[in-house]
């Protein structure tokens, strides 16, 4: 069987395991227990199909599907095999994570619900990735816009959860707009151009190639939350249920990368170095706004989804230096610069869907979200907080883990930019560079708040004491993107191997022959003299001398060991009260950062005799463009609501002026 | 690879590392003395850090009932980094078995390893002095980190190369022409590590204040072997930032080959550099007043403004070169 063949057929059988949840939806153990677990066995199929056929020549299959005379053109080459690999084995952890995760009666949909349109987004996604026509594309486009709109508003009787989807689902179609218009602008107006076998051969003008990837920027920006079409993800991903947050950050977040890969340097013929510099910095101003805003939140998954932004603008950045680098003919370096930006995909998918699933398991232990009433729980709940530790250290950037590796390969790439022959560009790139290390810093502050207020110290609220630690299904969801997260750090090489048929496809060369010359373990891109990193040995390091250092002292000394109260410094305060709130911890960035927000704060007069200090901090962009854009649209709607009189009598007049004017103008 | 080769790398490595372990404490009793000394005290004996040490290891740790046990591994884990980036550091040669597992990038994510995690073990205990105290870390911790990036830019951009090897081979070997870029690099990478190592203005290590502490809070729940590997990492840290700029700016007399002679003169050339270093931080130290914690980003936002334009000069002034 081909590898096209085999992931179509893992598609299919997760339909048949939606429609399974629905036939089923009374019996919860088994649409819970057996049907996702199937589903993950199913994603591990995707997953390895396609890593089989990275390798190989592309594949294609046209299927019968949708209008007469419109059958589906699916595509099967390596770019779509590399992301199909990401979705299958993030999906397959997931999964496992959701099997456990499920609850009989929690939300408004019921778990036979959540198990189709679960599955239904995941094979839309899938489907996303293989479509070779821009048809099939929007039709899965949308499938997975709608399926997560209603995964995202499951618990739709909240009346904050149903303005989140409705954000979303707002921001999801002003995108397919573009994107669609954006295909309009490469079909070249031809009755079948609209496969992109045919996108790939016309020959466009100047300003309708540029257009097409304005249009096709601002569509996959939406979906990816790229500056200003953010706001739907801060609001969206904590209102799903975890799993479904973790899928739509790690995976579909991603599809809209692979969606503008596939535009920039598959469909369109010619890059311009502008469109780089354009997302170069769109990606770095969007990186730094979503991680100074990560730093400052109060909700644990609102944190989380603003570190998605971040990473999302990260991975445009190293997409857009690649551009610039592929426009100005210098191919290894378009390739050393897509790595990183590709490595991080498979980075951040790795490590934010660990991190949205911790939150999924916190929040059904103590029901809370809110970082103010957590704490401590890494002592009723060892293993979800050990498994978040990988997951934060991965997310702040730090070495031996993955989220290390592919910000050492973006700043190597930043470094090569002298080489470029623009003056001025050559000169900025450096600065992007400061860039780069200021948001890997800054998301280590938001890491250290997310762990230490949620986990570390004394618990907030008395309730905490009770929380119970994640289920086997939910542990075993949780260490397999765990040891994801350390695979990828430790071993690059592979991941290396792996991207050079991506990037051989889209700039036209791969580095990863001069990537270690021979020695499997040594990162070195271009040559060892320049730069070189060995993660394993690295790891081996720590793992060693931290080892050796204890039993040295344990055998030198001695291990004795007496438990006290906590020195209170002469003051007893009793309580974890006394230790920073998540607001507390965001002080330093509110204060450094200040013009980023929109801060409001109410003070108690001093006769108040319950003093409340409230603090909102917004995004500054809400009230500058989009409460205008809205009024906008309110005052052009009420003008057309000028017309509606509810009388029958005026709308007859309206039909017989229509009339009479289409009278005169025909009969002139 | 052949093992031949590999075999006096391996020496250089662990006699480096013993050293950086051996030499540390004595590097912070030579500037707590000097401090004393400008400052009209009497000094303290210049083995004092020695002492404290194992006094420290003798005692028996004190340990809050609610301590995690991320709380017990961390001081291990921060020793460890620390000594490690003391290792990486090319101190007294370049020809080092580690120097290819980690570059400068690696050395940065070193440091920052230990800082999330001495920040991670203040906030574990659930004291507010802790937590303030990792807070105050973090900031200081964000601000620096990207300033050091581009001080080791800067080199890199010079050299061609993120690792720390070629780096020093390059600016020790270089003709002799004065590189503007590296005396703006200098004073950034000097602003740098003033913060990092918790000394006057940006915080100060003799002072328990609440006020002003900063890397104090964090570790105040700490005692005993823990205290002692903290106290420790901390002059290892103290170390390897003073042999980072001896590396970086006055690389002559680094060996480039291993041979005994070469590592003698190297042994000695670096002693002598690194007490005339500890003399100039005592110098700093005494000369300056202490900052309010918010004003800590302005002297760090300086630094890393310092640090661009460093790497700005050199590709406008010196790229032709």
């Amino acid at each position: 069987m081909s590898p096209l063949t085999l992931i179509l057929t893992c598609l299919a059988g997760w339909l048949a395991v939606g429609l399974a949840g629905v036939f089923f939806a009374r019996r919860f153990f088994f649409v819970a227990r057996i049907l996702f677990p199937a589903g993950a066995a199913l994603a591990i199929g995707v997953a390895a199909a396609a890593l089989a056929s990275i390798f190989s020549d592309p594949e294609t299959a046209i299927l019968p599907l949708g209008l007469p005379g419109l059958p589906f053109h699916l595509r099967l080459d390596a770019l779509s095999a590399y992301f199909l690999c990401l979705l299958g084995a993030v999906a397959a952890g997931v999964s496992i994570y959701a099997a456990g995760y499920l609850r009989r009666r929690e939300g408004s949909a019921t778990p036979g619900q959540q198990c189709l349109l679960y599955h239904l987004f995941l094979a839309s996604m899938c489907v996303v990735l293989l479509a070779d026509d821009a048809y099939v594309f929007m039709v899965a486009w949308e499938s997975m816009a709608l399926s997560s709109y209603f995964l995202v508003t499951s618990d739709h009787r909240i009346a904050e959860i149903r303005r989140a989807g409705y954000l979303y689902l707002i921001v999801a179609h002003i995108g397919a707009i573009g994107i669609l218009l954006s295909f309009g602008a490469m079909s070249g107006g031809e009755a079948d151009g609209y496969t992109f076998a045919a996108m790939r051969t016309h020959e466009l003008g100047g300003w309708l190639q540029s257009a097409a990837f304005l249009l096709a920027l601002a569509g996959f920006g939406a979906k990816a939350g790229l500056l200003p079409l953010h706001v739907w993800l801060p609001e969206a991903h904590p209102a799903a249920p975890s799993p479904v947050s973790a899928l739509m950050s790690a995976v579909m977040l991603k599809t809209a990368i692979y969606g503008l890969l596939r535009v920039a340097f598959d469909l369109l013929p010619e890059q311009q170095w502008w469109w780089g510099a354009l997302l170069l910095g769109l990606g770095l101003a969007t990186a730094v706004f979503g991680v100074v805003f990560s730093t400052v939140q109060s909700d644990m998954k609102r944190l989380l989804a603003y570190s998605s932004i971040e990473n999302v603008g990260l991975i445009f950045a190293g997409v857009g230096l690649s551009l610039v680098f592929a426009a100005n003919a210098m191919p290894l370096l378009g390739a050393l610069a897509l790595t990183a930006a590709l490595y991080h995909c498979v980075n951040h998918a790795f490590f934010k869907s660990l991190l949205f699933l911790t939150t999924g398991s916190v929040l059904h232990a103590t029901g809370q979200r809110n970082l103010g009433r957590l704490g401590g729980l890494i002592h009723p709940m060892p293993w979800v907080a050990w498994l978040a530790l990988v997951g934060v250290i991965a997310s702040a950037g730090l070495p031996p883990l993955n989220g290390f590796v592919s910000e050492w390969l973006l700043l190597q790439s930043f470094l090569f930019t002298p080489q470029l022959p623009h003056g001025y560009l050559n000169m900025l790139l450096p600065v992007a560079a400061g860039a780069v290390a200021l948001i890997a810093a800054l998301a280590g502050f938001a890491m250290v708040k997310f762990f230490g207020v949620v986990f570390l110290g004394q618990p907030r609220e008395e309730a905490l004491a009770q929380a119970h630690d994640a289920g086997t299904l939910e542990r075993i969801g949780l260490v397999w993107l765990a040891a994801g997260c350390l695979a990828l750090g430790v071993l690059p090489n592979f991941v290396i191997a792996t991207l050079d048929p991506v990037t051989q496809l889209l700039v036209g060369s791969g580095f990863a022959n001069s990537a270690g010359k021979g020695n499997w373990l040594l990162l070195a891109p271009i040559s060892e003299e320049r730069a070189s990193y060995n993660a394993l040995i690295f790891l081996g390091g720590i793992v060693a001398c931290t080892g050796a250092v204890f039993v040295a002292v344990r055998s030198l000394f001695h291990g004795r060991l007496r438990r006290v109260d906590t020195w209170d410094c002469g003051h007893p305060v009793a309580g974890g009260r006394t230790q920073d709130t998540a607001e507390g911890f965001g002080q330093p960035i509110r204060q450094v950062f200040a013009p980023f927000f929109r801060i409001t704060r109410e003070h108690p007069s001093p006769f108040d005799r319950e003093p409340h200090y409230r603090i909102v901090v917004e995004d500054p962009l809400w009230h500058l463009l989009y409460l205008p854009l809205a009024r906008l649209v309110e005052f052009g709607t009420r003008l057309v609501g000028l017309l509606q009189r509810g009388r029958i009598a005026i709308y007859l007049m309206f039909s017989f002026v229509t009339l009479l004017a289409l009278l005169m103008f025909t009969t002139r | 690879m052949d093992i031949d080769a590999l075999l006096p790398q391996f020496a250089a490595q662990l006699f480096e590392l013993f050293a950086a372990l051996a030499l540390a404490p004595l590097l912070t009793g030579w500037v707590n003395q000097w401090r004393a000394r400008l400052q009209g005290r009497t000094p303290p004996p210049l083995l004092l850090p020695y002492h404290t040490l194992m006094k420290l290891f003798g005692k028996e740790p004190l340990l809050a009932h609610n301590a995690s046990s991320l709380f017990r591994v961390a001081p291990y884990l921060i020793f460890s980094c620390m000594a490690l980036a003391a290792a990486i550091v090319p101190t007294l040669s370049s020809e080092l078995l580690f120097a290819p597992a980690a570059d400068a990038i690696a050395l940065v994510g070193l440091f920052a390893l230990a800082r999330v995690f001495i920040a991670l073990a203040g906030m574990d205990i659930g004291t507010a002095f802790g937590s303030l105290g990792a807070r105050r870390e973090m900031l200081i911790g964000f601000l620096a980190e990207p300033a050091l990036l581009m001080v080791f830019f800067t080199a890199s951009v010079i050299s061609g190369s993120t690792s720390l090897a070629t780096i020093v081979d390059t600016l020790a070997h270089r003709e002799f022409h004065i590189y503007p870029s590296l005396a703006f690099a200098g004073v950034a990478f000097t602003m740098v590590s003033i913060a990092e190592n918790g000394r006057v203005p940006v915080d100060n290590p003799a002072t328990h204040l609440e006020l002003t502490m900063i890397h104090e809070a964090m570790i105040l729940e700490y005692s005993g072997r823990h205290l002692a590997l903290i106290e420790w990492a901390a002059s290892l840290k103290l170390f390897a930032y003073s042999c980072l700029g001896i590396a970086l700016f006055f690389p002559f007399g680094i060996a480039q080959t291993l041979g005994p002679g070469a590592l003698a003169i190297a042994v000695a050339l670096m002693v002598g550099k690194l007490a005339l270093g500890g003399f100039l931080l005592a110098l700093i130290e005494t000369l300056s007043a202490k900052m309010r914690v918010f004003r800590t980003p302005e002297f760090l936002g300086s630094a890393f403004l310092l640090a661009v334009l460093a790497v700005l000069v050199h590709l406008l002034l010196e790229g032709s070169r």
